[in-house]
């Protein structure tokens, strides 16, 4: 078929699919401007006379589904009619002035559903006991007596939709509204589009770089190369006869460049002369420090968990196992680069970016500008992925001291190269096991300690007072494997590098080292990792069982593979659920890998909408392959040596493994996280998997960096 | 003066020759639908067609497109309807949805030129960066939009 015919064959399908396939016509494109229309109900929801449905969603969508899940939630306690249904962002500003009506804004630890799910289906009770109430009135029947679906209200045969009743539901005041019996639920459990999907298939999805304001300026920025350096002076007489009226203005650690427009601002920024006072991390290198971790390895550490004598036991034991393992900084490289436009007045200030913490963006826009909290006004837009990084506000707030000074609308934009380099990292870590095994191979000692940077040091430098950061030591200091003998240290060292909570967070590195070693412990001990994982897990640990046992089954487990293909295990509990995974791998014996298939098993003990939980899990493992095969955030001379997707390569279509995701829920109240479980376990998979290929061990990330040839 | 041709309609705009397409599109005409993601050719995500192949606007000049017709996202149908879109929306493709305007973009050139696909095809065709990781998606919807297109 040639192009001409293409074309017209697909103006002939579009006619055709309209007939078979339903575009929901209520797209939110614009998900931070309030187009509730017609009455509110609650602060959740609005209903319009034609009984379009608006949920307000007060959590960030970036991709993990919010948009849809938590909507779904409330539609069903209401008895909405799903395809009526809408989402919108819930405003922060509104949240503030009226008491925390919209609970915890902040997106993070893999908590929207599993926190929100009590106050959500609270909300969707009471809009449904005030709609039955006010049709009950109308009719002068018993409210209990009438029923509420498909946003119908009916009573013997007598009906009123959602959208007739709206007004009057909004005026009564209920009591008590129960919640149903989850038995009568009808939409949560089963698979549902993304409502905002068809907003991101034709451009019209608002990101925080699409917001475009009258008179708008833009501004780009460059920081000093050195994080923690300053600026010691800027040329700004360079910039007189550059086009777009360029601004320069001073951030202390960095200097940005306001014009009319991005490019005359970016290629002013870059072409500005700035000194850098390069501050006490001038001379930073990463290769020292990895020697510096790995000597304070060396050294005691904090005990974080002890059980036993673990001295004893490696004196008394038959054999013993050790072993290092490393882990590299990482940086967050969202597909958005960090950007954010704000409009700063006397009165109020404005701020419009993609933020996964409304609440802190307030409290910054109140310390930058002096104006109290009520007048600031956080306006989220969709996130172009968030990972975490958009938890913080360091870019919230150089937008805002910008925007002080530039009097009109300005919209900041980081360059890659920026984003790339100017931190809040995955920490980098370094970890020693040894394991000690009586004469029938039964571990009898285990001792570990880790040297890792701590992400709270820098956060809440209280809850590391005792030497530990509890994030550094996730999935270590509760190990859940049953050993008589065990010690977990841990030591914090810091280096003048920002880090941060990055997908998964401690778990990403530990899942990594942890899952590695129980495979050597396994092998050295002549068992299979599964049955060797299994006699260590006692009946605490139920679901940790199942989801062993299914991942077994489902990912053809011991196979018979060719030379230089082989088979990996891990399995993590992290965020309240549990994920286990099998990699399949195939190297060359030049040594090239490429991950053939990944199976998931997950319990997350309940699920909203399995179609986004599926994709979450095939996203994490995206993301953790990423990290696993090509991940490292190096630094020389004090400043981060990678820039762009070039030389801080990620996960494409040509890399791919086939992953099959399968769930092995739990059930009852157990309601785990979903964004997050799913990365840890693909490092540790592949790894192994990559041991049983070709006999080397992975004990060291990224993977591209290591010779995995072999004969 | 510059004379642009974008989704059929002729803009006359005031811009330096030497501005990438992209930032012509998105800051000078508001289309927004292009997305920057690295400025350097590598990532896919401000893909456009120009005369209908896929090129990164990101490091195109406005002076490479004189006299050209340049189609963005925006232009790609009149109401979601190009099957790649259709396609995108049945198999619930985007996950954030930044990269998604130049993976569409991407891939409904790849069926231009070739209707039926491989999974080889699409590798070697589709190398835009999706960091939500919705890649085994695009290849399903590939598949789905070519299958759209042959039974219209
Ligand atoms: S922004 Fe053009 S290829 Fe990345
Ligand atoms: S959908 Fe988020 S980067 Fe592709």
């Amino acid at each position: 078929m040639n192009r001409r015919h293409f074309l017209r064959a697909s103006a002939t399908s579009a006619g055709g699919l309209l007939l078979s396939f339903h575009l929901p016509a209520l797209a939110t494109a614009r998900p931070f401007e309030a187009a509730g229309e017609g009455e509110e109900i609650n602060a959740w929801l609005t209903i319009a006379a034609d009984d379009a449905i608006t949920i307000r969603v007060a959590q960030s969508e970036m991709g993990e589904g919010v948009f849809t899940s938590l909507p779904m939630i409330v539609a069903d306690e209401l008895g909405a009619d799903w395809s009526n249904v809408r989402a919108e962002y819930a405003d922060p500003n509104r949240s503030l002035r009226e008491d925390g009506v919209y609970q915890r804004m902040g997106t993070g630890g893999s908590r929207a559903v599993r926190h929100s799910l009590p106050y959500l289906l609270a909300a969707g009770a009471n809009a449904r006991e005030r709609l039955l109430l006010a049709a009950a009135r109308r009719w002068g029947v018993p409210a209990g007596e009438c029923k509420a679906a498909n946003s119908v209200v009916t009573h013997n045969d007598k009906t009123l939709r959602f959208g007739q009743l709206a007004a009057a539901a909004a005026a009564v005041t209920v009591e008590e509204a129960p919640l149903k019996p989850a038995a009568e639920r009808t939409l949560i459990g089963t698979s549902q589009r993304r409502l905002e999907v068809p907003a991101k298939v034709d451009g019209s999805a608002a990101f925080s770089m699409d917001v475009r304001l009258p008179g708008m300026v833009y501004a780009a920025v460059k920081h000093c190369p050195v994080i923690g350096g300053t600026v010691k002076s800027v040329d700004a007489a360079a910039l007189a006869s550059a086009p777009g009226a360029p601004q320069v203005v001073k951030l202390g650690h960095a200097v940005a460049v306001v014009a009319d427009s991005y490019w005359q601002a970016q290629s002013a920024v870059d072409a500005l002369p700035v000194a850098w006072d390069n501050g006490p991390g001038a001379g930073g290198d990463s290769q020292a420090w990895r020697a510096e971790f790995a000597a304070a390895l060396d050294e005691p550490g904090v005990v974080a968990a002890e059980q036993g004598d673990v001295g004893a036991a490696f004196a008394a034991a038959e054999s013993t196992i050790e072993a290092d393992y490393f882990a590299p900084y990482l940086a967050h490289a969202c597909m958005e680069p960090l950007n954010c436009t704000v409009h700063v007045q006397a009165h109020r200030a404005d701020i419009w970016t993609g933020m996964q913490n409304p609440e802190a963006a307030m409290a910054v826009g109140a310390e930058v500008t002096g104006l109290p909290a009520e007048a600031i006004y956080p306006h989220n837009c969709f996130l172009g992925g968030g990972f975490g990084r958009r938890l913080n506000t360091d870019w919230i707030r150089e937008a805002l001291v910008i925007g002080q000074q530039v009097e009109r609308p300005v919209q900041l934009i980081w360059s890659r190269a920026e984003d790339t380099r100017q931190g809040f990292f995955r920490p980098m870590s370094a970890l020693r096991f040894k394991a000690g095994f009586d004469a029938d191979g039964k571990p009898i000692g285990y001792a570990n300690h880790s040297v890792t940077h701590s992400i709270l040091a820098g956060v809440r430098p209280d809850a590391v007072a005792t030497g530990i950061d509890p994030s550094s030591v996730e999935g270590l200091a509760n190990l859940p494997y049953a050993i008589a003998n065990t010690q977990v240290s841990h030591t914090i060292r810091n280096t003048h590098l920002t880090t941060w909570f990055w997908r998964s967070v401690g778990a990403t590195q530990n899942a990594f080292a942890r899952e590695c070693f129980i495979d050597e412990m396994a092998a050295h001990a002549g068992q299979d990792p599964f049955d060797f994982r299994r006699a260590l897990l006692g009946a605490e640990h139920g679901d940790t069982l199942r989801v062993l046992a299914m991942l077994e089954e489902k990912s053809d487990w011991g196979r018979a593979l060719p030379p230089g293909r082989g088979q990996g295990m891990a399995v993590f509990e992290a965020f309240g659920s549990v994920a286990g995974q099998v990699a399949e791998v195939s190297v060359s014996q030049s040594g090239d890998v490429k991950v053939e298939r990944v199976v998931c098993v997950l319990d997350c003990g309940n699920v909203v909408n399995p179609l986004t939980v599926e994709e979450q899990i095939e996203g994490g493992v995206v993301y953790g392959l990423s990290a696993a095969l090509f991940g490292k955030i190096t630094v020389a001379d004090g400043a981060v040596a990678e820039s762009n997707f070039h030389d801080y390569p990620v996960m494409r279509m040509t890399d791919m493994p086939v992953v099959e995701t399968h769930l092995a829920l739990a059930g009852g109240d157990k309601w785990g996280g979903v964004g997050e479980p799913g990365l840890p376990p693909a490092a540790p998979a592949v790894c192994n998997a990559i041991w049983r290929a070709t006999g080397k061990r992975v004990r060291s990330l990224p993977i591209a960096d290591l010779d995995l040839s072999w004969t | 003066m510059n004379e642009l041709w974008v989704n059929g309609v002729r803009h006359a705009l005031e811009v330096d020759q030497t501005t990438p397409l992209l930032w012509v599109l998105r800051d000078h005409l508001n289309l927004t639908g292009t997305k920057y993601g690295c400025g350097m050719a590598v990532c896919g995500a401000c893909t456009v067609h120009v005369d209908g192949a896929p090129t990164r606007s990101c490091v195109t000049p406005l002076a490479a497109v004189a006299g050209k017709a340049v189609t963005t996202i925006e232009g790609l149908s009149a109401d979601a309807s190009h099957p790649v879109q259709q396609a995108w929306v049945e198999h619930d493709v985007p996950q954030c949805g930044y990269c998604q305007s130049g993976q569409i973009m991407a891939a409904a050139a790849l069926l231009a030129e070739n209707p039926a696909p491989t999974d080889a095809d699409i590798d070697a065709a589709m190398t835009n960066i999706c960091r939500c990781g919705t890649y085994l998606r695009i290849r399903s919807g590939i598949h789905r939009a070519a299958e759209l297109a042959r039974e219209a």
